[in-house]
């Protein structure tokens, strides 16, 4: 069985881990740097994108991080874990990952009483909606030419995004029932397992 | 596009958890909580240990303190309303703050209701000492739940006993049969419906903090080893000998809270943490977990 990691330091790992179980992949969480080892799949869960950093820095993650990235570890960041993937971030002054070709902005809507529901065109995930929870989220101000945005806002704000094996959300799938998004991930999981063993 | 749903209300309680909500009484300590990690931080005019030291009525924070701690970090700002004070909830509704705390901490503006807190588009955390008390607050709309503990005392013994309590309620209602339910229901004096979803799923239908007495990284780790989703720290940040080492070490250990190595590495050379009450100690009228009905 593919074993994917979740990103355990704070915010909503249980509910990426719950959404996993379900789709049959074995999920487990991941607080230290030792634990980041033999994984087919990485997810950095919301929660505070900050909080969150703090404690990758404090733990020693980012250079197990960033090298298992560079080996093409697929890896899947909903609001904050997309913050902390992102190369550029503005509103926070800690350095994110810079894994990913996009710059974004943290907060973007405003407050909590901003934060909404909506239902998005995801053609990647096939031609149903996706009903997509956004909490203080962030947004996509610029993604680079290797870019591909998976889904956009009405008024054509990129709210999705996916680079060779990351993928990026600014909302959270976790928070419904709705599994198409962490399928998606898990079949970049598989077929990049396979072009391993291959 | 819907604002204000019961989703987008839980779900920032759900992105808060595992972390550690601290209060705070300035812009400086705000930046101080979140440069060590803070998930949230509480605006207050004065920390719980104050507010029972000083005595007399505590009311909602000046919205100049609220508003110049919101501007300075870009966490989540929650603020306290007097049980009952709808207004006040209003007014902190106006200002933009990303959670309201209906608190015993404050002094109480009415003793027999709660804020009718669905008719919000903030969301709201209340305390309680138990499964009843939590589901009744539920009910009246709020979406995220703490216990109480008993704050301003540095003592973590009534977080404890409340949080058992919580967790022994839902274990209890999981393993009944549906034909008792409703008497327990009754028992509790919590709606049927929540008592039922409680039955199904065997877990407290909104995220879950403990409050309320906590002061070392050590009492931290204890609340979520007995089943706590995050803790919020009153008094026990700035009424240490050093703050900002105290702050790191209570949210590491909050983030590890099963690994004992990590939890004796960040108890170490801290300093003194705020000086405790015996709560025993404390005459009965002065204690505020009883506020709340």
């Amino acid at each position: 069985m593919k074993k994917v990691g979740v990103l355990a330091l704070q915010g909503g790992f249980l509910e990426h881990i719950a959404a996993l179980h379900r789709l049959g992949a074995g999920a487990f969480p991941v607080r230290l740097p030792k634990e980041l080892k033999g994984l087919g799949g990485l997810v950095i869960p919301g929660g505070e994108s900050t909080t969150i950093g703090k404690l990758m820095k404090e733990y020693h993650l980012e250079d197990e991080l960033n090298r298992l990235i560079a080996e093409g570890v697929p890896v899947f960041g909903t609001c904050a874990g997309m913050v902390l993937l992102a190369r550029k971030v503005s509103g926070m002054d800690l350095q994110p990952l810079g894994a990913m070709d996009i710059e974004v902005r943290r907060n973007a809507f405003g407050r909590q009483v901003d934060s909404f529901e909506a239902d998005l065109e995801v053609p990647v995930l096939g031609q149903h909606p996706f009903h997509a929870v956004f909490i203080r989220a962030p947004l996509i101000e610029r993604v680079g030419g290797s870019v591909e945005i998976l889904a956009s806002l009405p008024d054509g704000t990129p709210v999705a995004a996916r680079e060779n094996n990351l993928v990026a959300t600014a909302f959270h799938p976790e928070l419904t029932t709705d599994l198409r998004f962490h399928e998606y991930f898990l079949t970049i999981v598989d077929d990049k397992l396979k072009a391993k063993a291959a | 596009m819907e604002k204000g749903t019961w989703t987008v209300k839980t779900g920032l309680a759900q992105m808060l958890k595992g972390g550690v909500i601290m209060d705070v009484t300035t812009p400086e300590h705000a930046k101080i909580a979140e440069e060590a990690g803070a998930c949230a931080v509480m605006a207050l005019e004065r920390v719980p240990a104050d507010i029972r030291a000083s005595g007399g009525v505590a009311r909602m924070a000046d919205p100049t303190v609220i508003l110049a701690i919101m501007e300075t970090v870009s966490i989540p700002v929650m603020a306290k309303c007097r049980i009952g004070h709808f207004v006040e909830a209003q007014v902190l509704e106006e200002l933009g703050v990303d959670y309201i705390d209906e608190s015993e901490v404050l002094t109480p503006a009415d003793e027999a209701h709660h804020i009718y807190k669905h008719e919000f588009k903030v969301p709201f955390v209340c305390g309680c000492r138990d499964l009843g008390e939590a589901l009744r607050r539920l009910g009246e709309g709020a979406a995220m739940i703490r216990t109480k503990g008993e704050a301003g005392t540095g003592n973590i013994v009534e977080a404890v006993r409340h949080m058992r309590a919580v967790m022994h309620g839902i274990r209890k209602l999981q393993s009944m049969p549906a034909d008792e339910l409703m008497s327990e229901a009754k028992a509790l004096g919590a709606p049927f419906e929540l008592v039922q979803e409680v039955h199904r799923t065997g877990k407290m239908p909104v995220v879950n903090f403990a409050a309320g007495g906590v002061a070392t990284p050590a009492d931290a780790a204890l609340m979520m080893q007995l089943g706590a989703d995050g803790v919020f720290v009153g008094s026990g940040i700035f009424k240490s000998t050093d703050p900002e080492s105290m702050a790191k070490a209570i949210v590491k250990a909050t983030t590890h809270y099963r690994d004992a190595g990590v939890i004796a590495q960040v108890s170490k050379g801290l300093g003194a943490a705020m000086p405790g009450l015996d709560v025993r100690a404390i005459p009965e009228e002065e204690l505020l977990a009883h506020r709340g009905w």
